[in-house]
């Protein structure tokens, strides 16, 4: 078979368990947190129930183009995070579409998703919609600030662009983790990844029975279906990359599943520890804390080289 | 005696004067004269809190009893004044309006309006609707207005709704046998 | 509404001209112009293994309208607690009707909550269930005689589960869910299409009540 449709077929399997470790990494975090909270929790395989519902469920309302488009956008703004990253370090068919600049294109895509919500909430017409995603986006910029700082510190202290390079330079140990060679700018990407992966406390956005529900409100049945799969997809992808920036990334399928485990289980951790805060406190303290934190990693990192 | 309570009597022809307890009275003013009592009151004898305005409907009477709650907080004492308005068959009785005093009043002049059809010309917005929504008929708290007739010629009833007396009802289930034993026993316990 | 004054009508929504950018006048009929006139089809109800698993997967994701319409609403609170955890039954809360496809009517349902009820109803996506708690919404209970609370709920809107008692202890509610499960599982769980078929009906029963209307005949 031809190279490049083995290599999209690789992807697209990928992309399938990716999808399914996803749901069943959310539904662990529910029952995690539903112990915590001194109950039993949802099934485990309440995610994929909660999908065939939402697909089955009937609908008759157009609110225009853009309100199609919006779910699409935010898909893809998952799908392309993660067609861009190597899921295995070293391996050939699992490198997917990695090239040597994508971690740039990586952090574009992290946007993409919250603006194509922007385009389809702005049409659908509800109020509410307007002003959670006015809210999201508030938050989104102040979360992408250390978050780019941390990137461009890793990326002076590398030389480098590309995620395999990053990963490469980290192979041969624990200790060469950036989190062990580049403390600062895992503090200030940390950090910004709490509220990459709108966890509470940074979950004001997206919270339900707040204004009521965030940019969602009108989006439902089908639609409503292609924005959890996507939520499901990127929670792993965005772990991912914390992973592949700070701990090394992953060789094998096992440790692709545990390490991106355990960084989403560090979001529910301070979740489940930290309260909700307010959509302008926790703008202010991105642009305090972390970005402090980054711009000193960015200095440190440009003159101690 | 309350603070004011002499005034009322001396200069308002208050009358049917009640001291529930210490702190509390109700008595009667006569219609023309209540409006200016109650700025007296609030003036001069320090009733400055509007607790409330509620009515009371004695329809064997032919009145409508509006009832104001004052409260001096300083002496921790409250005097209601009662108004006893003459009652029209048709609602629509009159009373003059206390908003320029408590602004607040004008709501409890709405509610009475609505609840009671007591109207009080020149309150602001008394004739906006306030609990009720799209409601034309008799303002339903007057006793001629026969709720249960209205629920079941307005809504849909179910039947099978069956009403025990609650006294002999829990005699029989007590007891089925004997349903008055325990009245017997009863009257003999009070003999004895 | 179209003929006769409607005494209840809102100046929002009253028909007046307005001046179109280009200076001409334009007559607006705000109900009729601002909100939609399409009339509700039933959905296709599908059949076969198919059918059948949606059915399971409707009725282990049931997603509840966060709208407590009366006293009953308090018995909806403990349920999300860890002594009744309804999350365990696939019984979720949701904030917005687009999203939740179960209404609990909870107690006794005033006139105006009434016509709340009916745009949150409609606007939600079917198949879509209404679970009646209490007594007030079966035979109007202890509110029997109110001038303004219904008595009987299935006359203004389809009722898929009842579940009696004055009020119901958050057992019964998951009762209730159970025997919700049961019907759509059996495939009787399509009462939003009796609604829609028998749409004359219900609207004439709801308009009875409801005076001031002053919305679309059907909110979509």
């Amino acid at each position: 078979m031809d190279y490049s449709i083995t290599k999209f077929l690789w992807s697209l399997l990928g992309l399938f368990i990716i999808l399914n470790w996803g749901m069943l990494m959310s539904s662990t975090m529910r029952r995690v947190g539903a112990r915590l909270a001194g109950r039993i929790g949802v099934p485990m395989y309440q995610p994929w129930i909660d999908l065939a519902k939402l697909m089955a469920l009937k609908t008759w309302l157009s609110h225009g183009v853009m309100y199609y488009i919006g779910p699409v956008f935010r898909l893809v703004g998952g799908v392309g995070m993660f067609l861009f990253m190597p899921i295995i370090f070293g391996s050939e068919i699992w490198s997917n579409y990695s090239f040597s600049g994508d971690l740039i294109l990586l952090l574009y895509f992290q946007s993409f998703g919250m603006l194509g919500m922007a385009m389809g909430a702005s049409d659908s017409s509800s109020p509410h919609a307007s002003i959670g995603i006015s809210r999201g986006l508030a938050q989104f910029a102040a979360v992408e600030v250390p978050m780019t700082l941390a990137v461009i510190a890793i990326a002076i202290q590398h030389q480098t662009f590309s995620f395999n390079s990053i990963m490469e330079a980290q192979q041969g140990g624990v200790l060469n983790w950036t989190i062990f060679t580049n403390p600062l700018a895992s503090i200030a990407g940390m950090l910004a990844m709490l509220g990459a992966m709108s966890h509470s406390p940074f979950n004001l956005v997206k919270a339900p029975n707040e204004i009521p529900i965030g940019p969602p409100t009108e989006y439902h049945s089908s639609f409503l279906s292609v924005l959890r799969t996507n939520s499901a997809i990127i929670h792993v992808v965005e772990a991912a990359l914390f992973m592949n920036l700070f701990f090394g990334g992953a060789d094998t399928w096992l440790m692709y599943i545990v390490k991106t485990f355990f960084v989403y289980f560090i979001s529910v951790f301070v979740g489940m520890v930290f309260p909700r805060m307010k959509v302008e406190d926790s703008v202010r303290w991105f642009l305090k804390w972390p970005t402090a934190v980054g711009i000193i990693a960015v200095l440190v990192a440009a003159y101690w080289k | 005696m309350q603070k004011g309570i002499n005034n009322l009597i001396e200069k308002f022809g208050a009358s049917d004067l009640v001291e529930r307890r210490s702190g509390l009275s109700f008595i009667t003013v006569d219609q023309t004269k209540a409006v200016a009592a109650i700025t007296h009151l609030k003036d001069i004898d320090g009733y400055t809190v509007l607790s409330f305005i509620t009515a009371a409907d004695w329809i064997e009477d032919g009145k409508m009893q509006l009832t104001y709650m004052l409260n001096n907080p300083a002496e921790v004492a409250e005097i209601a004044i009662r108004v006893m308005l003459e009652r029209k068959k048709e609602a629509g009785e009159s009373m003059e309006t206390i908003h320029h005093l408590w602004p607040n009043a004008k709501k409890w002049q709405q509610e009475l309006k609505e609840m009671y059809g007591v109207d009080f010309p020149t309150s602001p917005g008394v004739n906006d609707s306030f609990i009720l929504e799209g409601w034309d008929d008799m303002p339903p708290n007057r006793r001629d207005f026969d709720t249960k007739q209205y629920a079941e010629d307005t809504f849909f009833p179910r039947g099978g709704r069956v009403t025990h007396d609650p006294a002999t009802y829990m005699r029989e289930q007590l007891d089925p046998k004997d349903p008055q034993y325990y009245t017997k026993k009863k009257k003999k316990d009070i003999n004895s | 509404m179209e003929e006769k004054k409607d005494k209840f009508l809102a100046p929002e929504n009253e028909v007046r001209q307005v001046s179109a950018p280009d200076g001409s006048i334009i007559e607006v009929d705000p109900l009729k112009d601002y909100f939609s006139q399409e009339k509700p089809e039933p959905y296709k109800v599908g059949s076969g293994p198919v059918e059948n698993f949606l059915n399971w997967a409707r009725a282990e994701s049931l997603w509840v309208l966060g709208f407590g319409t009366g006293c009953g609403s308090i018995e909806i609170p403990p349920l999300v607690t860890p002594r009744f955890d309804m999350y365990r039954f696939g019984v979720q809360m949701r904030a917005t009707p687009r999203q939740s496809n179960v209404f609990i009517i909870s107690g006794y349902l005033a006139i105006k909550t009434l016509k709340r009820a009916i745009r949150a109803y409609e606007q939600m996506p079917s198949p879509k269930y209404i679970v009646a708690l209490g007594s007030c919404t079966i035979n109007g209970g202890m509110y029997y005689d109110s001038y303004n609370t219904i008595n009987r709920l299935d006359q203004y809107l389809p009722v898929d589960a009842y579940i009696a008692g004055c009020m119901p202890r958050p057992e019964a509610l998951l009762a209730g869910f159970a025997e919700l499960k049961k019907l759509i599982k059996a495939g009787k769980g399509h009462k939003a299409n009796e609604y829609v078929e028998n749409l004359e009906w219900y609207k004439t029963n709801q308009k009875k009540i409801i005076k001031d209307w002053n919305m679309p005949d059907y909110n979509w």
